[in-house]
C-alpha cells in the first residue's frame, strides 16, 4: 500500500477523523506554522472588535470591518465573522494572517470529521476542537501573533444558542449570554451588558450587536464604525435552529441608520 | 527441498479475478443515474448505519459494493485526499477524475502485489452543471476504470440489471423517477420493487453551490417510492 497515491496509514499512526493530524502527517509544510518566528517583527495586520450575543432563539455574531497595521488602517473591508459549519460560526480578533488560516483549518476539520464519521460533532466537541487549534498557535502567540476567536452556535440537544470564548493557551470558557473580543471589545461588552435581557429577540440581538460595535468604534481607534459614505457595514450573522444565516447588507444598512438614529442620537452615544 | 509448482501468470491473474468476482457477487448491487436535477445513487442495503454511498466532497460522491471494510477504507482515503487537496489549493480544484485515477492505481497495485485482491467495485460520481457534464467513474477490483455515460450498475448481477436500466433510462429523467427506476431495476426482472427499508438512496443536487450530497430516506423516500411516475 506504500506505493498508493492515496493517504493510507498503519493502524498505530492513523490520524482518525482529525484533519489537523492528517495535515501534519502528510503535508507538514501546509499546517499552521508553530515554529520560531523572528523577534524582529514586521507590522502585521490586526483584526479588531467582534461580538457574540445569545438571544431567545439562537445567537448573533458580528464584527467590524477594520484591520490595522500599527497606526495605519490596513483594510476597511476585512471579514471577521465566518460560518464554521451549518450551525456554528467563528469570529476572529488578533493577527489576521494566522486567524484566517485558523478559520480555514477549523472549517475543514469540522467537515472532515462529519464525512469520516458520518455525523456532526456536538457543539461542545466543535468548541474543544477549536481550543486545540488555539493552543497549537501558542508559540506564535508568544511572539505577538495572538489569535483569540469567539465561537458560537446553535445546540440542538439543548435547543438554545451557546457562546464560547478562548484564551491564548487554548483555555475554553463557555459564556452564559454574550462575549466580545478584540481591542474595542471592552467598550462593546459594557454596552451589551447594560442592554441585554433574557427575552431578547433576533432583531433585538442584531440591533444590540450593531450598537455595541458602534460604541466600540466610538472609543477605540482600531475599530471601524458603519461607513455610510462607502456603504461598508459590519458583518452580522444569525445562527438559530434553521442554521447559519448572514444578515444581508441592506438590512444591516437600514438597522445601522435607524439604530444610530441620525446625528443627534448618535452623538449621544 | 520441495520445489514450488510452476503456475503461469495468466492462471494467477485469472484465479485472483475469479476470487474477487465471487466476493463481489455475494453482495448486493447498486445503480447510479445521471438525472436532470442531479446524480441519483440507489443501493440495495438493509442497514441504516453501514453506508455504501457517501459524500467525498462538494460535488463528488463515493459508492462501493463488495466487502464493506475494504471499500470503507478506500472511502476514507478518498475523503482525506479530497480534503487535503481542497485545503492546499481551492475547493474548485478537487475533481472526480484525479480521485478515480488514484483509486484505480491503488486497486491495481493491490490486485497484482498483495496476497489477495480487494473484493470491491467502486463508483466515483461527480455532478456537473448539466447531465452531460456529469462524470461516473466505475472502477473494478483490478483497477480497470470505466467512464460511464448516463447510468451504471455496480455489483454481482450487473449485466441483467444494466440491461433493464439502460432500456428505461432517459437523459431528462427527474430525481424521483430515477429513484423509482433504481428501486425497480435492482429488484430484478420479475421481482417486486424494493421498499424504503431495503434501500439506501443518495443524491448530488446540481442546484446546491457547495456541499451537494444529501440522503433521501425515511418518510421522504417512502413518499417518492409510493408515488406514480410523473
Amino acid at each position: 500500500m506504500n506505493d498508493s497515491p492515496l493517504p493510507f496509514f498503519a493502524s498505530g499512526s492513523d490520524p482518525g477523523a482529525s484533519f489537523h493530524d492528517l495535515l501534519r502527517r502528510v503535508a507538514p509544510e501546509a499546517a499552521p506554522n508553530t515554529g520560531d518566528m523572528s523577534s524582529a517583527m514586521p507590522e502585521i495586520l490586526h483584526g479588531t472588535t467582534v461580538v457574540a450575543i445569545r438571544f431567545a432563539g439562537g445567537v448573533v455574531m458580528a464584527g467590524d470591518r477594520r484591520a490595522t497595521a500599527g497606526m495605519a488602517i490596513a483594510s476597511r473591508r476585512i471579514e471577521k465573522v465566518f460560518p464554521a459549519d451549518d450551525f456554528s460560526g467563528i469570529a476572529i480578533a488578533g493577527a489576521a494572517g494566522p486567524a484566517v488560516e485558523m478559520v480555514r483549518l477549523f472549517q475543514t476539520q469540522l467537515e472532515h470529521y462529519e464525512k469520516i464519521e458520518g455525523e456532526q460533532l456536538t457543539l461542545e466537541g466543535k468548541a474543544n476542537q477549536l481550543a486545540l487549534l488555539v493552543r497549537t498557535n501558542l508559540p506564535a502567540a508568544m511572539q505577538g501573533f495572538v489569535v483569540v476567536p469567539l465561537f458560537a452556535g446553535f445546540d440542538h440537544r439543548r435547543d438554545r444558542g451557546r457562546v464560547f470564548s478562548f484564551d491564548v493557551t487554548g483555555g475554553k470558557y463557555e459564556e452564559t449570554d454574550f462575549q466580545t473580543n478584540g481591542s474595542g471589545g471592552v467598550h462593546a461588552r459594557n454596552w451589551i451588558k447594560a442592554q441585554w435581557s433574557e427575552d431578547l429577540t433576533r432583531d433585538g440581538g442584531v440591533d444590540l450587536a450593531l450598537r455595541a460595535l458602534f460604541a466600540a468604534a466610538d472609543e477605540d481607534a482600531a475599530t471601524g464604525g458603519p461607513d455610510l459614505v462607502r456603504r461598508i457595514f459590519p458583518t452580522v450573522a444569525v445562527i438559530d435552529g434553521a442554521g447559519y444565516t448572514p444578515v444581508p447588507d441592506d438590512e444591516i444598512a437600514t438597522r445601522a441608520e435607524s439604530a444610530l438614529g441620525g446625528r443627534e442620537e448618535g452623538a449621544g452615544l | 527441498m520441495t520445489m514450488p509448482f510452476y503456475v503461469s501468470p495468466e492462471q494467477v491473474m485469472k484465479d485472483r479475478a475469479d476470487y474477487a468476482r465471487k466476493g463481489i457477487a455475494r453482495g448486493k448491487s447498486l445503480v447510479a443515474i445521471s438525472a436532470a436535477d442531479g446524480v441519483v445513487i440507489v443501493a440495495e442495503n438493509p442497514s441504516r448505519t453501514l453506508y455504501k454511498v457517501s459524500e467525498i466532497y462538494d460535488r463528488i460522491a463515493f459508492a462501493g459494493v463488495g466487502k464493506y471494510n475494504e471499500f470503507e477504507m478506500l472511502r476514507i482515503a478518498g475523503v482525506r485526499q479530497a480534503d487535503l487537496k481542497g485545503y492546499a489549493f481551492s475547493r474548485e480544484d478537487v475533481n472526480a477524475r484525479a480521485l478515480a485515477n488514484a483509486y484505480a492505481q491503488t486497486l491495481g497495485q493491490v490486485f497484482t502485489h498483495e496476497m489477495k485482491p480487494y473484493e470491491v467495485e467502486i463508483l466515483v460520481a461527480q455532478a456537473g452543471a448539466s447531465p452531460a457534464d456529469d462524470e461516473l467513474f466505475h472502477i473494478l477490483y483490478d483497477g480497470t476504470v470505466m467512464d460511464e455515460e448516463g447510468a451504471t450498475v455496480l455489483g454481482g448481477q450487473a449485466d441483467a440489471i444494466a440491461e433493464a436500466l439502460h432500456a428505461q433510462y432517459r437523459a431528462d429523467i427527474n430525481r424521483d423517477d430515477a429513484i423509482r427506476l433504481g428501486a425497480a431495476v435492482l429488484a430484478g426482472a420479475e421481482g417486486v420493487p424494493l421498499t424504503a427499508a431495503q434501500l439506501e438512496v443518495a443524491f448530488l443536487d446540481r442546484a446546491k453551490e457547495r456541499r451537494s450530497f444529501g440522503r433521501v430516506r425515511g418518510a421522504d423516500l417512502e413518499t417518492i417510492l409510493g408515488a406514480s411516475p410523473s
